[in-house]
């Protein structure tokens, strides 16, 4: 395996560790991740995939160990800056995670409201992701009046309406359908393909068989095949 | 800001009922600790208009001559603390005291002699109006020489105002503790909606979202329910000064004391005191939910 540069990795880990009291959900896991690449992480359940994710948008701190997203090192951000870190990614989660009393249109407005945005470039941003997921006639409709698949697709609208230059998955396809979760992996596949870098974790066995980018397995909370830095 | 008004209104709105406890608990505290302050305002008044008028007669020994009249006035004008000096003589105090009794005033046209004594009616200045005051320069006048006696007919207003500043006290008193508890409760509404909305807030930071963002919203709701509050205890509280202060017009009329409401400037500022209220209500809530 070629050894990525420093220059073009956009996450780095360094020896994390991460310990829920007693129990070591990460031990001494070691990665480079390079700008736009397409990474499945694998592994059964509990095995840490969706702790790596979260400690990568600072949803959890680390125990042990350094994280860098983009030139910015997780363990000196103040909390005053998480939300710019945040800004940098498109989460799209497993149980979807919308906001049940907002419409869709609101659901993915909400990301570049966060952000400031002007009404007007917010309508016409909102309008186009949308669009781009086929949910453009749902604007007014209320998540729960959704199918499972098209509520992951308005988290897939909603992940990319800030232009991230990362999108973490986690579990995206796990509560789908086959065709559902076919038209996520198209989807999450066009922003790869339009810049973005995409870091999948999911044990669908199927979907990782299939895979183009690069697989990890994680195991009881290591890295099978961890990068030697 | 529009943005952050709509998202106020629009949680609000979504949640009525807590809302208006909120609102009606402001509301109950501004009408009740503004009716306190609303009869204090014009006790004061009323008790400064008596303060004003506090007078001293000093009643001179008989047979007084002019030259020991004129060395007492010399000596009254000498204290510190007197304003004006007038004399009364005993036959213009006999002629006052005819005024007075009108009908029976026949009566005292069978006096052989006129038992009134001359007299000096002494007006305090207003820095020596304290009860404590009157009283030591009444004795100091009492010691004068020619001087049989003195009567200050207002001794009660020492006793009044013992009373008056036990009750302004327990106004401040009350004001506070109803403040305290609206803040308290507007704390609770605040945070109830904090509860109810907590997957929401916490998708809002998965996305991005600051403190300040998530936070604003709030802050306003507060602000509204505040100034809800604080305009319809206001509201109440004139409504209810206009009903029974009509009764009570004709009365105070004869007693040449009028009662007012609050100036548009102190409607005001109790309405401010609500926004206040429920700002503070918004910001301790935030501040515990943003520190889990």
């Amino acid at each position: 395996m070629t050894r990525m540069t420093e220059k073009s990795a956009v996450i780095r880990m360094f020896h994390v560790h991460k310990r829920y009291g007693a129990k070591q959900a990460l031990v001494d896991v070691t990665l480079d991740i390079a700008k736009n690449e397409f990474l499945y992480i694998s592994g059964p359940s509990g095995a840490g995939k969706s702790t790596l994710l979260k400690l990568l948008y600072l949803a959890e701190p680390v125990s042990e160990g350094q994280i860098l997203v983009d030139g910015m090192n997780l363990s000196r951000i103040p909390r005053r800056r998480v939300p710019m870190l945040r800004r940098k990614f498109g989460i799209i989660f497993q149980d979807y995670k919308l906001i049940p009393t907002r419409t869709v249109y609101e659901n993915v407005a909400l990301v570049l409201e966060a952000r400031g945005k002007k009404r007007s470039l917010i309508e016409k941003k909102v309008k186009s992701v949308l669009r781009v997921v086929r949910m453009e006639d749902r604007l007014t409709a209320f998540p729960p009046s959704l199918s499972g698949g098209e509520q992951q697709r308005v988290a897939v609208a909603r992940a990319v309406a800030g232009d991230p230059k990362i999108i973490l998955a986690d579990e995206p396809t796990g509560s789908l359908d086959d065709d559902s979760a076919a038209i996520i992996f198209q989807l999450l596949n066009m922003f790869h393909n339009r810049g973005a870098t995409v870091v999948v974790a999911t044990h669908d066995k199927a979907l990782i068989e299939s895979a183009t980018g690069r697989v990890l397995h994680l195991q009881q909370g290591r890295l099978d095949r961890p990068l030697d830095i | 800001m529009t943005f952050y008004a709509q998202r106020a209104i629009k949680d609000i709105l979504e949640n009525r009922f807590l809302n208006a406890v909120t609102i009606i608990t402001i509301a109950l505290s501004v009408l009740i600790v503004s009716s306190f302050g609303l009869f204090f305002f014009n006790a004061q008044e009323l008790f400064d208009a008596w303060e004003k008028g506090v007078r001293i007669m000093v009643y001179l020994e008989p047979g007084t001559t002019e030259a020991q009249r004129l060395d007492t006035r010399y000596r009254l004008q000498t204290i510190a603390g007197i304003q004006n000096i007038r004399f009364v003589s005993k036959t213009d105090a006999m002629n006052l005291m005819k005024t007075r009794m009108q009908r029976q005033a026949s009566l005292l046209d069978n006096l052989r002699e006129n038992p009134l004594p001359d007299a000096f009616e002494v007006t305090m200045a207003t820095e020596a109006n304290s009860p404590e005051k009157v009283e030591f320069l009444a004795q100091r006048i009492e010691s004068l020489p020619s001087v049989s006696g003195v009567e200050y007919g207002q001794q009660w207003i020492e006793r009044f105002a013992n009373f008056f500043n036990l009750f302004k006290l327990a106004g401040y008193g009350m004001g506070t503790l109803f403040f305290m508890a609206t803040v308290f409760i507007a704390a609770n509404t605040i945070r109830l909606v904090l509860y109810s909305r907590r997957e929401e807030i916490h998708i809002m930071r998965l996305v991005g979202a600051t403190d300040r963002f998530i936070k604003i919203p709030f802050y306003l709701q507060g602000i509204l329910q505040g100034l809800s509050g604080g305009l319809i205890g206001v509201g109440v509280l004139y409504a209810a000064f206009s009903a029974v202060g009509s009764q009570f017009e004709q009365t105070l009329a004869a007693e040449m004391v009028a009662i007012r409401f609050f100036s548009p400037g102190v409607c005001v500022a109790i309405v401010t005191c609500g926004m206040l209220t429920g700002l503070l209500g918004s910001f301790f809530s935030l501040k515990q939910f943003t520190r889990k």
